[in-house]
């Protein structure tokens, strides 16, 4: 299968099935365009030619059974013909080869987490061209769904529940892959950047990538880059997970409490208690955020468990302590 | 009410003259307030719904005018959220679902019939005052922090978000009763109180579609709700129903909320193609073509709305094999659909086509619902939705059944009998003109939607990325035509009230049993209960002169 250009009405086709559901979807357009014309065709030249002033005087036509059981009856045979392209291509869509390479997906209000077999996580979704991949998706939160134009797939993320969906990828490049299935937003305050976080920017781009890039990448995910002192690490973990959705780093109050000058402050707590910010709080504040939430600031926070591996949350830690 | 009125003046205020035209018998605010008259009613009804039109329609060009330009144009994302649910929970509940049946419906349905009522006028002064209940609920949710949730109400955001979705699906539960009232009355008041001489096969075909969207009113509304109900429980004293992290399942909502909002689809658009099977007839001056199968297919429509609701899930995570099923089934949908389509393009040969502008609208509607249809096919297709779901080709897809559709044939009713229910005749030239601009605005509003959707823009989205940016400015540069188009109207209807001559009994040369009246109508519609001798559409039997002045034999009768 070759992959296929974008045209103005579809984006390129870049997985083994896009190629016969787009035949599907060009069938009934061009079935469509030629309905539309024989009707509406027909409708105008009637106007034209019997408006009353030509034709003053109705001639009632009276009943024709054939015309009627014919155009009650041959759509069926049409019908019956996409339902059965249609079909068939969902069932190849729903059933992925045995040998596929698992990716789970996590979406949670407003981003994507996803973790690869070796089990490294990262907000970018790579994956190796010519392989058949099946994506495991849920949600942690509301309902989301995931959605790769490309490869004309589709599946929402329910909570507590597992969808899945997989393609085969026939070439390389990237594309954009979005959450098609309504989350909210995080209100009307823009982030530092002047971002807006909510189901609109729930989306990124996939990289598909040689099997060699591919486990290039996966390998990666598990530590720093080379040469990334432990704080750099932290910091680019601070805007892979998008914590700059809810916590500023220049003082900002936004969702959650800003990281400027967080690390050894004194905070008083929901419940009244007093909390000196240190490595053991910050750590119960990422793996269970509802635990002690600062007074004035609601429980909102999802938990970063699974998620975030030790070193992970020792590098954001380190991260913070360098924001006086 | 004094007990002794006598029972044919029943509920008309039987110390008036009962050949007073229906707007002068009674004045004052109170005469309107506590009136029986089921054409009062449908005035106070259409004055509801026309204001609840133009809240939508700001919602609407506020949205279009947040997407003309990628990131914050004139509002937040939480606003924008707030701004399209607004526009869908006002639009569908407030305006589209009572519009033809509740206002035009009520107005014409019992002089369809040649009754003097519906069978239960005190039932439908009731459904208004429950209508008006329920959108002061649903006014109050916007005043009190505004609903985020999508029309769709879907769980567990609809559970845990902040805003006032409690009175918004309170509002929505009462509205269902609004409508569940009026189809009852509609479906006894055919049953019960036809004229003598009107049996079914010369029903009108106004009237069966309304006993077509009645029989869904009261069958489906029910279950909307029971489902909103469970869904306030839930979100109120936090019963797990829908919501996983309470132990419920949120796939069982979109059962619940699409067993309603299917059938409420066809609730909507059922209503638009009986108003635009009046106006071919009228204007074409000649029987529709394939009556039978016209009505039929109605019923048709009602019956396959409450067996595809699954069609909305096919990226849910419900079984293949449901599926399945509810794909084969949606295909079903496009039979009835096209058998008005054919008949009513059938309809037009050897007419003698008078183009006023209700049939200028009926004509528009012939073309944007057979687009509507058409791209319907796409979103049955199984494979094909998987890639459509939740794009803008949905969001473009129902627009032109909804809009395109069912709002083109409310407007070319509302003026179709607006000589009727005024008495006063309109501006036909600047009607014209409106119509241009509403068609016009419509088309390049939504047409370039369906590209943008198959390109894969998702909908509900408050920004966009750039290759989509001149898509959404064509569509928001639509929707001010689309807007002009609609001021137009308005002042083409404010000059009627104003100035507009008084109308002739029937302007139209109609055969339809409605405009047998006077216009405005007698309080009881006609001086004497009419004997119906002949068709609806039976203009065969009248030159055109006998048209405006009244049938032969209708004369005869007098």
């Amino acid at each position: 299968m070759n992959p296929t250009e974008p045209t103005i009405q579809l984006p390129g086709g870049w997985s083994t099935l896009s190629p016969s559901v787009d035949w599907t979807y060009y069938f009934i357009y061009w079935m469509s365009v030629v309905l539309f014309v024989g009707i509406i065709g027909a409708a105008l030249y009637f106007v034209w030619k019997y408006e009353r002033s030509k034709h003053p005087k109705s001639e009632p036509t009276g009943h024709n059974l054939p015309l009627e059981v014919g155009w009650t009856v041959a759509p069926v045979i049409f019908l019956a013909l996409i339902f059965h392209w249609g079909f068939e291509q969902y069932v190849s869509m729903t059933s992925p080869p045995a040998d596929t390479l698992d990716i789970r997906v996590r979406g949670r209000k407003w981003s994507w987490d996803f973790e690869y077999p070796n089990g490294g996580h990262s907000p970018e979704l790579h994956v190796p061209v010519g392989r058949a991949v099946r994506l495991l998706i849920s949600s942690e939160d509301v309902l989301h769904a995931f959605f790769i134009p490309v490869f004309r797939v589709k599946r929402d993320a329910v909570p507590g529940m597992y969808g899945t969906l997989w393609f085969r990828a026939t070439r390389t490049g990237r594309a954009p892959f979005y959450c098609a299935e309504y989350c909210g937003a995080a209100g009307n305050t823009p982030a530092q950047d002047g971002s807006y976080a909510g189901h609109f920017n729930m989306r990124g781009e996939i990289t598909i990538q040689t099997m060699q890039e591919y486990l290039t990448f996966e390998e990666s995910l598990l530590g720093p880059h080379p040469g990334e002192s432990t704080a750099d690490w932290g910091q680019r973990m601070y805007r892979e997970n998008q914590c700059f959705t809810c916590h500023s780093t220049d003082g900002t109050r936004m969702a959650g409490p800003s990281w400027r000058g967080l690390f050894g402050r004194q905070e008083r707590m929901s419940d009244g208690n007093g909390v000196t910010v240190e490595e053991n709080y910050l750590r119960q504040s990422i793996l269970d955020p509802s635990a002690r939430v600062v007074e004035g600031f609601q429980p909102v926070m999802p938990t970063y468990r699974g998620t975030l591996n030790d070193r992970q949350i020792d590098a954001i830690i380190a991260y913070i302590r360098t924001l006086h | 009410m004094a007990t002794d009125v006598a029972v044919t003046d029943q509920g008309h205020g039987h110390e008036l003259d009962p050949n007073l035209n229906y707007l002068q018998a009674g004045r004052g605010v109170l005469s309107w307030l506590v009136t029986l008259d089921h054409k009062r009613i449908g005035v106070m009804y259409l004055i509801s719904v026309l204001t609840a039109f133009f809240m939508g329609g700001v919602f609407a060009l506020l949205v279009r005018l947040e997407l003309l330009f990628q990131g914050r144009t004139i509002m937040g994302p939480e606003t924008y959220n707030r701004a399209f649910t607004l526009h869908g929970a006002i639009m569908v509940f407030l305006f589209i679902i009572p519009s033809v049946p509740a206002a035009l419906g009520n107005f014409v349905l019992p002089m369809m019939l040649g009754a003097k009522d519906v069978a239960f006028p005190r039932l439908n002064l009731l459904s208004f005052y429950i209508y008006v209940v329920g959108a002061i609920f649903a006014l109050y949710s916007i005043i009190s922090g505004g609903v985020d949730t999508g029309w769709t109400f879907y769980t567990p955001y609809s559970t845990g978000t902040n805003g006032s979705v409690v009175s918004m699906t309170l509002g929505v539960f009462i509205l269902g009763f609004s409508s569940i009232l009026t189809g009852l009355n509609f479906l006894v008041t055919m049953h019960k109180l036809r004229a003598p001489g009107l049996h079914w096969r010369r029903m009108p075909l106004f009237l069966w579609g309304m006993y077509a969207t009645s029989i869904m009113q009261v069958l489906a509304t029910p279950v909307l709700a029971i489902t909103l109900l469970l869904l306030a429980v839930e979100r109120t004293f936090g019963l797990g129903i829908f919501d996983p992290a309470l132990g419920g399942d949120p796939v069982l909502f979109q059962h619940f909320f699409w067993f309603y909002s299917h059938p409420a689809v066809y609730i909507m658009i059922v209503p638009g193609m009986a108003i635009v099977s009046e106006l071919f007839a009228t204007f074409t001056r000649r029987a529709i073509f394939g009556y039978f199968a016209v009505a039929m297919s109605s019923l048709g429509l009602a019956l396959l709305g409450f067996i595809v609701w699954g069609h909305h899930m096919f990226t849910s995570g419900q079984s293949e094999f449901a599926t399945m099923a509810f794909s084969a089934l949606t295909m079903l949908v496009a039979i009835p659909s096209g058998v008005k389509v054919f008949n009513w393009t059938a309809t037009l040969y050897k007419g003698s086509i008078w183009l006023t502008t209700p049939m200028l609208y009926a004509l528009a509607f012939l073309v944007q619902f057979t687009i509507g249809g058409l791209t319907g096919l796409f979103c049955g297709t199984l494979s094909v939705d998987i890639h459509l779901h939740d794009t803008y080709f949905i969001v473009a897809h129902f627009h032109y059944v909804m809009m395109g559709g069912t709002v083109f044939g409310f407007l070319g009713g509302l003026l179709y009998w607006w000589p009727k229910i005024t008495g006063k005749l309109y501006d036909e030239r600047l009607a014209k003109v409106s119509w241009f601009f509403v068609f016009v605005g419509f088309n390049a509003t939504f047409l370039v939607q369906f590209i943008m959707g198959s390109q894969g823009m998702p909908r509900r989205y408050f920004d966009y990325l750039p290759e989509f940016g001149r898509y959404h400015a064509f569509s928001t540069v639509g929707s001010w035509i689309l807007g002009l188009g609609f001021l137009i109207m308005a002042w083409v209807l404010v000059k009627s009230l104003r100035s507009g001559p008084p109308s002739p009994p029937n302007p139209w040369g109609s055969a339809g049993y409605e405009w047998q009246s006077a216009s405005p109508p007698i309080v009881l519609n006609f001086p004497e209960v009419p004997t119906i001798t002949r068709g609806p559409y039976d203009y065969h039997l009248a030159t055109e002169e006998e048209l405006f002045d009244g049938f032969p034999e209708d004369r005869a009768k007098k």
